[in-house]
C-alpha cells in the first residue's frame, strides 16, 4: 500500500495519524510529487491536518526528549526521499515501543534518523561557520547559500542572538526563500531578482570600505598559514571544495 | 592609510601564528545589551588554513617589539625583521568589522613585551576595554597574560576576556633556561595560579551575588613548543599532566617547533617539524582527557617515547592484552572505550544499545566502529570463535596492513627527521 502526502511535515504527522487509525500493515510514503501510480498498489492520499498533526507531534514529544525531538525535525529538514519514508516509520516505531526505545541504537530507523539528523546538523554548523556578509550600501549585511540541506530554520537563533545590532539577509538560492532580521524580528522573504545577481553582490551596491576588509581578511588567511606544516588533504576534508564558493578567502 | 594596515596586519599575524591555539569554546557569554556576539559553547572553526589548522580566532600580536631575546620565538629582539604596532583603534575595527562579516568567533590578543610587563599588559586591556565597553562586542577574547604584569592588571583584564593563557614554551625548566635564559617556569606558575585561584573565587562569590561579573568564563591554557629541545615524550606529558591538575587548564598545546634561526642550540633551518610526534601528543592529551587513561598508564621508564608507527591506545591495547579480548555485551563502559577503533560516542551508543538485546557484529559496525581494527580485542553476539591467542606483533601486524596507506604516509613524513 502507498500513502502519497503533500510532502509538508504536518502531512508526513498526519500520515502517522490515518495509520494508526487504519493499521494496513506495510506501507511506503511519498509524496504526490514523485508518486507514480501502478496498477498493483492500492494508493491512500493523506490529506493535511493541522489538529490531527498537532496530536501526534505532541504525543511524540511525551515521548521523546528535546535532543531526539530535533533528530526528528532534521530528518524532515534533509529533504532525503527516503529518509521521509524512515521518518515516518521511527514514529510509528516510538509509539509501538515503551518508553526509552528511541535508545535502541540496534534498530535501523534509529539509526538512521540519528545518522540523517547528524548530516543536516553538519550541514547547519557548516553554515554558521562560513556564511560570508557582506556589506551592502544601504547598511544590509548580505549572504547567498545553497545548503545540501533546507538548514535555514536551524540557523535563524544563531544569527539573530549573534547579530543583534546589525541588519542582515540570508538567501537561501536554491530553495528561494531567506530570512531578513530588521534589527527587531527574524522574517521569511522571497526575492524575486536575478539570481545569478545574488550570488555575489555587485561592486556598486557594496558599501565603500567592504573591498578593504575582503582584502584585510585575504592577507590575514595567507598570513596565518605556516608553510611548513603545509597539508592538503586535511585541508579539503575540513572544508570540502564545494564550499569554497562562500569563502571571501578563496575568491 | 588602507595600504600600511594590510602591511601591520601581514606583519603581526604572522608573528603571532606560532601561537596554535584557536579555540573559541567554552564561553556562554551572552549577547544581552543587544550588542555584536556571543560566546558559542563547543566554539566555531570558520576556515581552515593550508595546513588544516582551524582558524577561529583573529590572531595578532599588538606589537612585535620585544626587550627579550628567547632563541624559539621570531620576535626576539637580536632578530632583524620588520617591526610594527597596532594602535588600539586599529585592532578594535579589525575585530569588529571581521565579526561583523562572520570570518572569525573573536580576538586573540597576544603581544611582544615593550618597555615592560605591565606597559604591555595594560595596552592589551586597553584594547578588550574598548571592545566590551564601548562597542558592546560580546564576541570571543582570548587574552595573552603578559609574564610579570601586576596582579591588579590580570584580575582587570580577567573581567573582559573569555580566556586567558600563558605560554610554558619548553616542557622542563632545563630546556627553557637553554633557549630563553632570561625566563623561568616560575614566571608562568605564578600568573596561571593566580588567575585560577581569582577564577575560584569569582565563582564562590557568584554563587552568592549574582551579579557578580564572569571572569575567564573559557578558563586557561598554555602551550609547549616541541621538538626544539631534546625531552622526551615522557616528560612533556608528564608535565602537562602536572599542569591539568594544578591548575585546572582547559587545555594544553603542543606545537612542533618550526626552525627560524641557525641558532645552534636548535634544530636547523629546513629540518621538517616534527608533526607526527605532535598528532601522537595530541592522542595522549585525549586519552588523558575523555578515555579515562592515567598518563603513566601511556608512558613510563620502560616506554618513554609514544610509538610512531602506531597510535598511543592501539600500543597501550598491544601492550596489556591479557586485559582482552572482552565481551561488548557485558563489560564495563571504562573497558569497552579503551578498546582500540572505538571512540566515545560509540561506546555510549553500545551501552545503550546492548539494553535491547545482544548486539551482533553488523550492528556494531552501523553504529560506527572501526570493527577491522576493534575485533582483535573484543568479543560480541556473533563472534567467529578463535582457536589461537595472537601475539601483540601479530595483531599489529594484521592492524597495520589493513590500514596501511594511511599509516606509510605519515610514518615517512616522521622518518625525515632523524
Ligand atoms: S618574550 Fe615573548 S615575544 Fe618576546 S622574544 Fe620571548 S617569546 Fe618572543
Amino acid at each position: 500500500m502507498i500513502y502519497t502526502y503533500d510532502g509538508s511535515l504536518e502531512g508526513l504527522l498526519t500520515a502517522v495519524f490515518e495509520w494508526f487509525e487504519r493499521k494496513p500493515g506495510a506501507i511506503s510514503l511519498v509524496t504526490e510529487e514523485r508518486y507514480q501510480p501502478d496498477a498493483f498498489t492500492s494508493c491512500f492520499e493523506v490529506l493535511t491536518n493541522r489538529s490531527k498533526a498537532d496530536r501526534v507531534w505532541k504525543g511524540l514529544a511525551s515521548r521523546l526528549d528535546r535532543d531526539w525531538m530535533r533528530k526528528a525535525y532534521c530528518t524532515f529538514l534533509s529533504e532525503i526521499p527516503e529518509m521521509q519514508q524512515e521518518l515516518f516509520l521511527f514514529i510509528c516505531y516510538v509509539f509501538q515501543h515503551q518508553a526509552g526505545a528511541e535508545k535502541n541504537y540496534g534498530n535501523t530507523h534509529v539509526l538512521n534518523i540519528a545518522q540523517t539528523a547528524r548530516k543536516v546538523e553538519r550541514e547547519k554548523h557548516r553554515m554558521e561557520a562560513f556564511i560570508r556578509f557582506q556589506q551592502t550600501a544601504d547598511g544590509i549585511f548580505y549572504c547567498g547559500i545553497d545548503p545540501d540541506f533546507n538548514v535555514i530554520p536551524l540557523i535563524v537563533n544563531h544569527f539573530k542572538n549573534r547579530y543583534a545590532d546589525q541588519q542582515w539577509v540570508i538567501y537561501d538560492l536554491k530553495r528561494h526563500y531567506g530570512i531578513f532580521y530588521d534589527l527587531h524580528t527574524v522574517e521569511e522573504i522571497e526575492m524575486n531578482v536575478d539570481l545569478q545577481q545574488l550570488k555575489h553582490a555587485k561592486q556598486t551596491l557594496l558599501d565603500q570600505k567592504e573591498q578593504l576588509y575582503a582584502d584585510l581578511w585575504k592577507n590575514y588567511f595567507k598570513s596565518t598559514n605556516i608553510v611548513a606544516r603545509k597539508n592538503t588533504k586535511l585541508h579539503t576534508q575540513h572544508v570540502p571544495k564545494r564550499y569554497w564558493k562562500y569563502l571571501t578567502e578563496k575568491l | 592609510m588602507s595600504e600600511r594596515l594590510i602591511e601591520k596586519l601581514n606583519i603581526l599575524a604572522d608573528a603571532a601564528k606560532y601561537d596554535v591555539s584557536c579555540s573559541s569554546s567554552g564561553s556562554d557569554r551572552k549577547n544581552t545589551n543587544k550588542g555584536l556576539g556571543n560566546g558559542h559553547h563547543s566554539g566555531i572553526c570558520h576556515t581552515y588554513t593550508e595546513d588544516g589548522r582551524c582558524v577561529s580566532l583573529l590572531k595578532i600580536l599588538l606589537t612585535n617589539h620585544c626587550i627579550f631575546d628567547c632563541a624559539y620565538c621570531v620576535s626576539r629582539r637580536s632578530n632583524d625583521i620588520e617591526r610594527a604596532a597596532f594602535t588600539v583603534d586599529e585592532v578594535v575595527e579589525l575585530t569588529m568589522n571581521f565579526y561583523r562579516r562572520n570570518y572569525i568567533e573573536g580576538l586573540f590578543l597576544s603581544s611582544g613585551i615593550f618597555k615592560n610587563a605591565d606597559f604591555t599588559m595594560e595596552r592589551l586591556l586597553r584594547v578588550v576595554k574598548k571592545l566590551r565597553l564601548e562597542e558592546n562586542y560580546n564576541g570571543y577574547i582570548h587574552l595573552k597574560t603578559i609574564p610579570g604584569a601586576s596582579d591588579e592588571l590580570i584580575t582587570e583584564a580577567g573581567l573582559y576576556a573569555d580566556r586567558m593563557s600563558i605560554n610554558l614554551e619548553m616542557p622542563t625548566e632545563t630546556g627553557l633556561k637553554l633557549l630563553a635564559p632570561e625566563k623561568s617556569h616560575d614566571d608562568v606558575v605564578k600568573p596561571l595560579g593566580f588567575v585560577k585561584n581569582q577564577i575560584i573565587q569569582f565563582k564562590e562569590e557568584k554563587k552568592l551575588i549574582k551579579s557578580v561579573p564572569k571572569f575567564v568564563p573559557a578558563g586557561q591554557s598554555t602551550q609547549m613548543v616541541i621538538g626544539a629541545t631534546p625531552e622526551t615524550d615522557k616528560d612533556i606529558m608528564y608535565t602537562a599532566a602536572k599542569f591539568y591538575k594544578n591548575f585546572s587548564l582547559k587545555r594544553v598545546y603542543y606545537s612542533g617547533y618550526i626552525p627560524i634561526s641557525n641558532d645552534s642550540r636548535m634544530p636547523v633551518l629546513g629540518t621538517q617539524p616534527p608533526l607526527l610526534r605532535e598528532n601522537r601528543l595530541y592522542q595522549t592529551d585525549w586519552l588523558m582527557r575523555f578515555y579515562g587513561f592515567d598518563v603513566r598508564e601511556l608512558l613510563n621508564e620502560e616506554n618513554p617515547h609514544l610509538d610512531t608507527d602506531i597510535d598511543p591506545k592501539l600500543s597501550w591495547a598491544l601492550r596489556n592484552l591479557h586485559h582482552f579480548p572482552i565481551d561488548i555485551n557485558t563489560a564495563d563502559y571504562q573497558m569497552i572505550l579503551r578498546v582500540p577503533g572505538i571512540g566515545v560516542g560509540s561506546a555510549q551508543k553500545i551501552v545503550q544499545a546492548r539494553k535491547f538485546g545482544k548486539l551482533y557484529i553488523h550492528q556494531l559496525k552501523k553504529i560506527g566502529i572501526a570493527y577491522n581494527r576493534a575485533k582483535h580485542f573484543i568479543t560480541c553476539a556473533d563472534s567467529p570463535f578463535q582457536l589461537k591467542d595472537f601475539q601483540g606483533h601479530q595483531i599489529k601486524g594484521f592492524i597495520l596492513a589493513e590500514s596501511q596507506s594511511k599509516y606509510l604516509k605519515t610514518a615517512n613524513n616522521q622518518m625525515l627527521l632523524f
